[in-house]
Formats: C-alpha cells, structure tokens, sequence
C-alpha cells in the first residue's frame, strides 16, 4: 500500500469529522503561531540590540579609572583618581591599534533655560568624542579644539534635554545656566535612544569642553574616562591589550596586583548582549511550546477517540487483508497530516501575529526561514509522538473482537 | 420494483455464462482440495473457566463445494468460521488451506492470506459508511499488490457482477439491505479469492431478499467459486451442495444435500411485494 493511498485515506478521514479536525488542529495551530511569535520577538529584539551597539561603535574601547575601596566602602567606577590627560596621550602615541581617544570626565548639574531647569549629566570632553562614537548632530555643531584650550563655557545638548528644557524654541545661539554658570548653546546631537545594552536613556545629557568641566564645575584634573576607537572591530582585542599593558606599565603597576583602571570591549560587550538576547529567545520558545505539547496531547486525545470510534472500521480493514502494520500507518499519518496542516497553518498565524505586533507595538520582529522550517519538523514530531501511541492500539486490534463492535 | 430486480438477475445470469473458460479450468481441478483440517481444538480462557469451543473438529472442502454449516448459537460454528477465514488460530490440530499449514503463519502473513484467498460476507454487510459502493469494493484491492487503476477496473466488474453497475457512486445509506450486502459480495470477490465465506448472508435481510442473495452465491459456485456458509435457516441451507451440522463442538452430520433448489426458480414462486 503506497504512502500516497494512505495520505489519501486519513485526509478523507480526517474530512468527515470537519469540526473536531479544525478544533484539534487548533491546539498545534496556536502552539506552532506562539513559538514562531515569540521566536521572531526574540530574534528582533537582539537584532535591534546589536544594531545599537554598533551604532555605539563595534571597534570602540572604553578605559575607565577602576574602583576604589575607602575604609571597605566601594566607591564605584571612576573613584581613583589614577587616569590622567597624559594617559591619553600615550595611548595615542605608543599603541598601533588605536585610533582615535577622547578623554572625559562627568558630573552631574542643573541645568535652567527661562523657567524651565532639567537635572542631568554633564559630561566633559573633546570634540574626537563624537566622532569615535558616530554620533551627529541634529541642529549646530560640536564645540571646538580652540574652546577646549579657552575652557569655553559652550555646551552640547542632548535630544532628551533639548525637549525638556526648549521645547519649539531653537536651543542653537541660546543661553543655558550650569549650577550658574552661563553656557552658550552650540548644537543638539542626533537622538540615540535608550541604549538596550544598559538600559539608561543616552540622550539624557550635556557635552562640554573637558577642560571647562574640570576648572570650572568639578575642580579636578582627573579624568573618569577614555573613549578610544580602535583601527577596525578585529584589531579592537589588540587595541585592548595593548592599552592595558600600557597603562599598566605607566601607572606602575606590579604583576599580579588589581589594576586601578579597566579597558572594556564594546565587541565583548556585543556577544554578552547577543548572548542575553539567545536566553530571552529561548526563554519566550521554551515558554510558547508548552501550548505546543498540549496541542499534541489534543491530537492524541482525539485520535485515542477516533480509534474507538472507527474500531469497526479496523475491523473490516484487518478482515480484507489490512496488516498490523497497514493499520498503524494509516492512523499515525492522520496524526501527522492533523499535526503537519495545523503546523503550516500555525506558522500563518505566527507570521501574522509577527506583523501584528510590529503593528501595534513597533517591536522589530524577525522570523527566520530556519524557525519556520523548525516549527514544521516539530509539529510532525508532535503528530509522531503523539499519533503513535493511538496508532499502536488500532493497529493490535484482534480482528473478530473490532467486527463484532458495536 | 422486484420486476426491475428480476430483469437485473438475468442480465447477471448471462455474463455468468459467457465466462465459459473459467468453468473449464475449475472442473479440472475439482478434485483438489481448498480446505483441509484435522482434529481441531479451540479453548477459550474466561477468567478461571476454561471454554471449550471446538472439541476436534475435521473436514474436508474440495474446490468448487457450496457447503452449508449449520448448529445452534454456542454449537462452535462461528469460531469454525473465524479459524477457516484465518481471523483466529486453532489451540491444536492443523489447518491447510490450499495445502499451506496456516496455523503456523505470523499475523502479517494470516492478514495477506485473508487478503489474496478468502472473502468474507457478513451478517452486518460491514461496509465502511460515507464510502461509495465502489470504494468498499475497492478496499481489498488497496491492500494487494495491485496498481490503483488495475483495482478500479475489478472493483467495477465486480460491482457489473452483482448487477450492481449503476449504484458505484451511492453511498451505503443511500442503498437497500440486499444492495448493500451485494456490495459486500462484490468486496468479497474482487481480489478473486480462493474460498468465499459467508457468517449469516441473510440474517438481516427479508425472505425475498435473502433468496436473491442466495441465487447469487449458486451462481458464483457454478462458475466454480467455493463456498462456506453459517447460517441457522434450513430454507437458507437448502441452497447449498453440503450441510455440515454442528453441536457441542464438533461435527454432528455431514451429508450431502438432495434434491436442492434453484434459487432463481424459487423467486419466481415467491409473492411478490405488490401481493
């Protein structure tokens, strides 16, 4: 008996009773439309987090002053007082794969324009900065090498402060006060967004010249960071090397003991996000597939009652010559043509579900060709495991017992 | 109505009749036996009894006998059946069907046999409903070793061969008793069996019915077509070449029937329905 009767058997099978195949189906449609969903959520969401980080920068390192334990306080990042200018300079002078470097250092101030004042971070700098992170500018420009030298007092608003401090007004030639300090507005950077790799909203910020923050709001001539962009994404791990060893070097510090600074990879950086992203996808699937194995147990549930139903049937099957093994085909590929239909069914609803969300909520939602391919393999397993078990009671049936069923 | 039957039944009479090198090849066979089976015994476990249901049982069927079994309910002549048509085994003795020693065959191998050598007519017709006539008659085919159009074509022969060339695509609902057990004969004979048994043909059809029924299963025996009827109506079994009676488990008599009738000759004597 060819494969193609007995498809066509179970499909007229399945045909007879409409309703209750739709309603089994059902189970696996949703079950297979969840997984594809959620699988595509998940795979949108760590593309969208991939594509900030490099927008941050791929090849981009990030030397921070290390952290610093007073009387068994933790002070955080930032709180020795261990990298300076020169460090910089060094760094630009002595390692081959660096590129460019921006120091900087941070404070955070209040920030008043008319009515208005916003609380924010004011972080100092050098113009580098907004090229080593390719950040543009949305209205103006950065401030000048020539203001860093003059510590002028010109500022750099953020899209988030911008909205919340000038709302129509035009920020560009305006006057904003720093804990007092009049700064002359010279441009707005382009939006960022929240940055999905630490979650705090970029834009949320002022630039100033480094050497304006560090003699006139902060009084120090530390430096709480270097921005350093490496010659290409391949070279940033020898870039980071060299860095360290540098600084270890120029700091004087022996083998063996804790730096007073640390140099993080923006590419690490990127696989523990990718990383974090795979859990959440595998999270959302392992999740969606539950309802995946209760539509498989429906499947069973209905061909457990159609082979009593139908054990007449059997009956008359085994008398004409029907083997065992005829037998047990013919109800185990009715699981899987009622499993594999509610699969590709399922991966309709899923891929709508997809745009839907997209839709409504404007998540990026990305369903891969592979997940489509592995929802259809995994409904069949479901029609197989669970059609088996039905199949295996049909098929072992005692032929006069199933004739004289009523 | 019956007028219409009538004029059907001769039509099928004629077709029998053309068929003459079939009937030739049977005659020179005559002799060889379809069924052989010595001392037969079949116990049943019902808990802690012991059912004892058939207590040696032997006989011999030459191809071609129309034989007739007949005995009470609980005589063994249904679970004689079940072991002829290989749907259960003997507990000892032998069976040789066609010279095969069946009661040492697997299930798989039992189920081919079913298949190629036997056909089954029941009492219920058992045919698969919201399935046409001709799919039933289709379904042995689709477990043989036959192309799919090879197995249409003998459907519908099988079908023209119980006058029943005009009803392929009508459903079982849709179709009388003697129809649908006509369907089942069809169903029987497609694969070209060895034997054709029969568990109560006529059990659920009325007399006039039955008789047609009868008519049919005299002429498939003409043509050579063996024959192995349960039934528990004289007037039915008077029908057959051989009477073979059961009682307790074993063969009470086994006598050749004299002066049988003609099933086609009894209908014309029979009321019809406008009496």
């Amino acid at each position: 008996m060819d494969l193609l009767a007995i498809i066509r058997i179970a499909m007229r099978a399945l045909a007879r009773n409409k309703m209750r195949s739709i309603l089994t189906m059902l189970g696996i449609i949703i079950g297979v439309g969840a997984v594809i969903a959620m699988l595509g959520v998940g795979q949108g969401a760590r593309e969208t987090m991939q594509e900030q980080i490099q927008a941050m920068g791929s090849n981009l390192l990030f030397v921070g002053a290390g952290t610093l334990t007073r009387s068994g306080m933790h002070m955080g990042w930032g709180s020795t007082k261990s990298l300076i200018y020169d460090d910089m300079l060094a760094i630009l002078r002595e390692c081959p794969a660096a590129h460019a470097a921006a120091p900087g250092s941070s404070s955070s101030g209040q920030v008043v324009f008319g009515n208005d004042n916003w609380a924010t971070r004011v972080n100092g700098t050098e113009p580098p900065y907004f090229d080593i992170r390719s950040w543009p500018f949305q209205q103006g420009s950065a401030f000048t090498q020539n203001d860093v030298e003059m510590s002028a007092n010109v500022a750099v608003v953020g899209e988030t402060v911008r909205k919340n401090l000038f709302g129509a007004t035009d920020p560009v030639g305006q006057t904003i006060r720093i804990n007092n300090l009049p700064f002359r507005v010279t441009g707005v950077l382009a939006p960022k967004g929240t940055s999905a790799a630490m979650g705090d909203d970029q834009d949320d910020i002022i630039m100033v010249p480094l050497t304006t923050l560090q003699k006139k709001i902060t009084g120090q001539p530390w430096l709480r960071w270097i921005m350093v962009s490496a010659v290409s994404r391949p070279a940033s791990y020898a870039a980071q090397q060299q860095i360290t060893a540098l600084l270890r070097d120029r700091h004087r510090i022996r083998a063996g003991d804790d730096a007073d600074f640390f140099v993080r990879n923006l590419a690490d950086l990127a696989d523990v996000a990718d990383e974090a992203g795979q859990v959440m996808t595998m999270l959302l699937a392992s999740i969606a597939s539950v309802s995946l194995v209760v539509g498989g147990i429906g499947i069973m549930n209905i061909m457990l009652v159609s082979v009593t139903e139908r054990t007449r049937e059997i009956g008359i099957r085994m008398a004409v010559g029907a083997t065992e093994d005829n037998v047990q085909k013919q109800f185990l590929i009715e699981a899987v043509v009622l499993s594999l239909m509610g699969g590709v069914m399922g991966i309709l609803c899923g891929l709508g579900a997809s745009y839907a969300i997209t839709q409504t909520l404007g998540w990026p939602v990305l369903v891969s060709p592979l997940v489509i391919l592995i929802a259809v393999a995994f409904s069949m397993g479901v029609g197989v495991f669970f059609g088996f078990y039905p199949a295996r009671k049909a098929a072992q049936l005692d032929p006069i017992e199933a004739l004289r069923y009523e | 109505m019956v007028e219409h039957t009538a004029a059907r039944q001769t039509k099928r009479f004629d077709m029998a009749t053309t068929s003459q090198p079939e009937a030739k090849l049977t005659a020179r066979q005559d002799r060889e036996k379809v069924i052989l089976v010595q001392e037969i015994h079949k116990y049943y476990e019902l808990g802690e009894t012991r059912v004892h249901a058939l207590r040696g049982v032997g006989v011999e069927i030459a191809r071609g006998e129309f034989v007739t079994i007949m005995g009470s309910s609980g005589s063994g002549k249904s679970t004689f059946m079940n072991i002829l048509g290989c749907l259960d085994k003997p507990s000892a003795g032998r069976y040789l069907l066609e010279g095969v020693e069946v009661s040492s065959l697997s299930k798989k191998e039992l189920a081919t046999i079913r298949n190629h050598k036997i056909g089954f007519v029941f009492q219920g017709f058992n045919l698969l409903a919201r399935t046409t006539a001709l799919e039933n008659v289709e379904l042995p085919t689709l477990y043989a070793r036959i192309s799919k159009a090879e197995g249409e074509k003998r459907s519908r022969e099988a079908l023209a061969l119980v006058g029943l060339e005009n009803r392929v695509a009508h459903f079982p609902s849709q179709l009388s008793g003697g129809q649908q057990q006509r369907v089942a004969i069809a169903r029987a004979l497609v694969n070209r069996p060895s034997i054709l048994l029969a568990d109560e043909p006529t059990g659920n059809l009325d007399s006039r019915t039955a008789v047609e029924i009868m008519d049919i299963f005299q002429k498939l025996n003409d043509e050579g077509l063996t024959i192995v009827l349960v039934t528990h109506e004289p007037d039915i079994a008077q029908f057959a070449k051989r009477s073979i009676q059961f009682r307790d488990g074993k063969i009470r008599r086994d006598e050749p029937i004299q002066n049988r009738p003609r099933a086609s000759d009894v209908i014309k004597n029979l009321p019809t329905l406008e009496d």
